[in-house]
Parts: structure tokens; C-alpha cells; sequence
């Protein structure tokens, strides 16, 4: 509990209402993630803990942190910045493998102009490893 | 007044990334499949940094600080690495 009250009220609001924020809005994020129906839907919903709700807290903590050790404090931001920067890889990946998957067993709930890898130049480098030498 | 402020915010905070939390713990649970699986532990991951954050604001400690950043590290390898299973059915070739 080291200098939550040195901090004046002007800061103290502007990083309570980042906090709120960034929580608010990963709660959000995962509520939809538990509700939304197929997996290409779920896939949007997590942004939201990502974009602006790791933003919103790495800010305020790092405003909290320069204020309370009287200097500026930037290591929250790297935090914020690797998340930003590499949640979308991820997501990226998923998708990709997810329609690989749904491709392999050829899902119903695909559209017909998804069914076919070989339209598709980047799949088909990547693409069917049930015929590649492996 | 101030302390106030950040202690009715930061106790709102933890509670709703704690929800989030067990939201994504249930899609765990749940998901149809497995890529389902992958990103909700993706967003646990999420969720819990931002936890560790938000509760070493609350305690003033650096080393929930560290504890984050190795969890967003971990996670974004570790979702790379399943993700990528999914899709060759090996890790590395």
C-alpha cells in the first residue's frame, strides 16, 4: 500500500478511469468470447482484452508507477506493446488452422467458396500436409 | 479522497478480470473444439497478466510486474506453438 494517497486527485482519476476501462472492456471480451456461436465469431471477441484493454491498465499502471517513484516509468508499456503486437499473430494462426481443419473434414457450415484450398495461392504452399514427405 | 478512488477502481478491476477469468475457464471446459480450447486459454493468459497488473498497482510490488510480463511472453509462445499443432499436427519440422 506504498503511496496510493500521495497521489493527487486529477491522477487518481484519470487512472482509475483507465482501469475501469481496460477491465471493463476485457470482461466484455470474454463474456462475448463465452456467447457468441461459431468459432470464427469467438475469434473477435478476445480483441477487445487486447487492444484497448491491456492499453488501458499497462497506461495506468505506468502513470501510477511514474508518479509514486517520482520518475517516468516505461517498462508497462513494453507489456502492452508484446501484447499488441503479437496477440494478432496468434489470432491470425488460429484462423488459419481453424479453416485448414474445417477444410480437411469439409464442414457444413463453410461457405462453398471456402471449400477450395487450391483458389487460394497462399494455402497452397502451406496447405495439405496429408500429401507432403514429412 | 484520492486513495479513495484508486481502491474502489482497482477492487472493481480485479473483480472483473477475476470474471473474465472464469469466463474463459469455461469455454475451456466447453469449447466444442479444440482450437476453442487454444484461444480461450489465449484469453485466460490475457486475462490473468492483466490481473497480476492490476494487483501489483494495488500493492505498489514490482515483481507482479516481472510475473506479467513473463505470463505475456509464455502465452503468445505457447498459443504460437498450439495453434501450430493444430495446424500440421507437429510443432516443429
Amino acid at each position: 500500500m506504498s503511496g496510493l494517497g500521495t497521489v493527487p486527485i486529477w491522477l487518481s482519476v484519470v487512472i482509475a478511469v483507465f482501469v475501469v476501462l481496460g477491465s471493463t472492456l476485457t470482461l466484455i471480451g470474454a463474456w462475448g468470447f463465452l456467447r457468441l456461436g461459431s468459432f470464427y465469431d469467438r475469434l473477435h471477441a478476445p480483441t477487445l482484452a487486447t487492444s484497448w484493454g491491456t492499453g488501458g491498465i499497462a497506461l495506468a499502471s505506468a502513470l501510477l508507477a511514474s508518479w509514486v517513484q517520482d520518475r517516468p516509468i516505461l517498462h508497462e508499456l513494453v507489456v502492452g506493446f508484446a501484447v499488441i503486437a503479437t496477440v494478432p499473430v496468434t489470432l491470425m494462426l488460429l484462423a488459419r488452422a481453424s479453416l485448414h481443419r474445417d477444410r480437411m473434414e469439409k464442414a457444413a457450415h463453410l461457405p462453398p467458396e471456402l471449400l477450395q484450398a487450391s483458389s487460394d495461392p497462399e494455402h497452397t504452399s502451406q496447405g495439405a500436409p496429408s500429401t507432403s514427405s514429412e | 479522497m484520492s486513495h479513495t478512488i484508486l481502491l474502489w477502481s482497482l477492487t472493481y478491476a480485479q473483480l472483473a478480470l477475476a470474471l473474465a477469468a472464469c469466463l474463459a475457464g469455461i469455454r475451456i471446459l466447453k469449447g466444442p473444439r479444440a482450437q476453442d480450447r487454444v484461444l480461450a486459454l489465449d484469453t485466460l493468459y490475457i486475462a490473468v497478466m492483466l490481473l497480476f497488473l492490476v494487483t501489483g498497482m494495488r500493492l505498489g510490488s514490482i515483481f507482479l510486474f516481472e510475473a506479467a510480463m513473463v505470463i505475456a511472453v509464455l502465452g503468445f509462445v505457447a498459443s504460437i506453438a498450439l495453434a501450430k499443432f493444430l495446424f500440421r499436427g507437429e510443432v516443429i519440422e
